[in-house]
């Protein structure tokens, strides 16, 4: 039972290799379609009452977006965006914000 | 810019184009060369904000763009609704110029000679590029309207469907009007820019008579037959907030209007309004839908949906309003920033002689206001499917609003503070 997560995390990094290998920037280009609420590389306008992504810990905005994504976390938006968007895809944006200085 | 100092420019630009190309074809290289972006909207602003940035300064970016500061048709509903100023939504080039480098040029283009890789600008010069953006949003044609196919009756009946000067002139009017007066509102057929804009600025104006000239009508002559976004929604707000003011009336086609009498002629109907509003039918902004670039339905140029790319003229990249779109994907604001990333993206891809992403992803969202604190939204995810070769939407995600509500009010001024900062900032 203990092995099933890893399996599925290995799986989950053979996917994102391969995406990755067919767009080596598919992170920064995933985690630009965050930037017109979030702010340029998640850096958000001060103020505009909307979430800072730059720097956040990975695991800190992955479980947000799980979150959204099965309806745990209440939402005005989040819950519809985050699910058009793969597992996969989520933790390359939640890899690149998190080393966003 | 003197003449002197465009010349030079041009000079770097066009060596560094010829270091593209001989370097272009070993891949996976660093990008360089010189892209011109024509028009400084959400679409062209975001890419020379991009080019620039994702190329680290490799990529030599000029912006031409025909107005001195950028105004935004989101949010400008609100100053129609006299709740907004003009110097609410209006944001300068500075930062594209400063802390980006873009080199800004206020012109209009004339011509675009793909062949030989240049643009004509109407006060004169050409620049050449080693790949072009036209970001041109929409023009108006005005041949379906003939009685507004003149420049009196365009300046009397307003479309204020390109933020600016009609903005303030449509407030003008509205505020001119008398208590117990008629504003009318004629939206063309599907597509157009911005899908719930008209019904948005039907309730801001609404809510303007309600608050000051509480005998006044607001009637919606609707070229649909039923609210085109976000219709449940809107219906309630009309139904709920403005059962004595607004007056819905879809399969309401505009034929023609008197701008004499402020006349809209319906196929069986006509209307006499105190204020009449018509966005007339639109197609791509001239120089894209002028340039021999291949379009469908004669109005939208068709597009590769990996590169943004023309797929009649090799080199020229188009976004924004300008495109056909792909299925259920708006004519929207944050939509032409979306396009502009993806094509920033594959031109650096491209300059640097490798292919674009097989796998790109966009997405929307739109608020609209209802009142002016409550807003409403619709989103949605679009990726690229192989088969159909256009972006489809993902299934199960987006949506519209619950209900309306105060906190969507505040996320669209978020959202607007935000997107321009991605712009232009």
């Amino acid at each position: 039972m203990k092995l099933l997560p890893t399996v599925a995390a290995l799986g989950l990094l053979a996917a994102t290799s391969l995406a990755q290998a067919a767009d080596p920037n598919l992170a920064r280009n995933l985690a630009a379609t965050c930037a017109n609420c979030h702010g340029t590389n998640g850096k958000a306008v001060p103020g505009a009452g909307m979430d800072e992504l730059a720097g956040t810990d990975k695991a800190k905005t992955l479980q947000k977006l799980a979150e959204f994504k099965s309806g745990a976390k209440p939402a005005s938006i989040m819950h519809q965006i985050s699910k058009g968007y793969t597992d996969e895809q989520l933790d390359l944006i939640a890899t690149y914000f998190a080393a966003q200085k | 810019m003197t003449l002197m100092k465009r010349r030079d420019f041009l000079k770097i630009g066009a060596a560094a184009g010829a270091m593209a190309s001989l370097y272009g074809c070993a891949g996976g290289g660093k990008a360089s060369g010189h892209v011109v972006v024509v028009g400084g909207g959400y679409g062209g602003a975001t890419m020379a904000k991009y080019l620039r940035m994702w190329s680290e300064g490799g990529v030599q970016v000029t912006l031409i763009e025909r107005n001195p500061t950028f105004i935004s048709c989101p949010i400008s509903n609100l100053v129609i609704g006299g709740t907004k100023t003009m110097e609410d939504i209006t944001v300068s080039y500075e930062g594209l110029k400063n802390k980006w480098q873009v080199r800004v040029i206020q012109d209009d283009v004339v011509a675009v000679d793909p062949a030989k890789r240049s643009i004509s600008l109407a006060k004169g010069g050409n620049l050449s590029y080693d790949r072009l953006v036209l970001s041109p949003g929409v023009d108006f044609m005005f041949d379906q309207v003939p009685g507004l196919n003149n420049a009196a009756a365009q300046a009397k009946i307003l479309h204020a469907w390109k933020a600016g000067p009609q903005t303030v002139a449509l407030r003008k009017q509205l505020e001119d009007m008398k208590n117990g007066g008629v504003y009318a509102i004629s939206i063309p057929k599907a597509p157009y820019r911005c899908p719930p804009g008209p019904y948005e600025r039907a309730c801001l104006v609404a809510d303007y008579f309600k608050r000051s000239k509480p005998k006044s009508k607001v009637i919606i002559l609707d070229g649909n037959e039923d609210v085109v976004s976000k219709k449940g929604l809107f219906m309630k707000a009309w139904s709920d907030l403005y059962k004595d003011i607004i007056d819905y009336r879809p399969n309401s086609e505009l034929k023609d209007v008197d701008a004499g009498t402020n006349t809209a002629i319906l196929e069986f109907d006509k209307l006499k309004a105190d204020v009449l509003n018509v966005i007339p039918p639109q197609r791509a902004g001239d120089i894209a839908a002028k340039s021999g670039l291949k379009l469908i339905n004669n109005r939208w140029v068709d597009i590769n949906w990996l590169s943004m790319e023309s797929t009649s003229s090799p080199g020229v990249h188009v976004i924004g309003d300008a495109i056909f779109p792909a299925p259920t994907m708006p004519k929207s604001g944050h939509m032409a920033n979306q396009h502009a990333k993806l094509g920033a993206a594959a031109i650096l891809n491209m300059l640097a002689g490798s292919p674009p992403s097989p796998t790109p992803l966009v997405m929307n969202t739109c608020y609209s206001y209802v009142d002016v604190k409550q807003a409403i939204h619709v989103a949605s995810v679009h990726t690229y499917d192989e088969a159909t070769k256009t972006m489809q939407p993902v299934k199960g995600a987006g949506g519209v609003s619950a209900a309306r509500n105060e906190i969507e009010g505040k996320a669209a001024m978020g959202w607007a503070k935000n997107i321009w900062a991605d712009m232009l900032a």
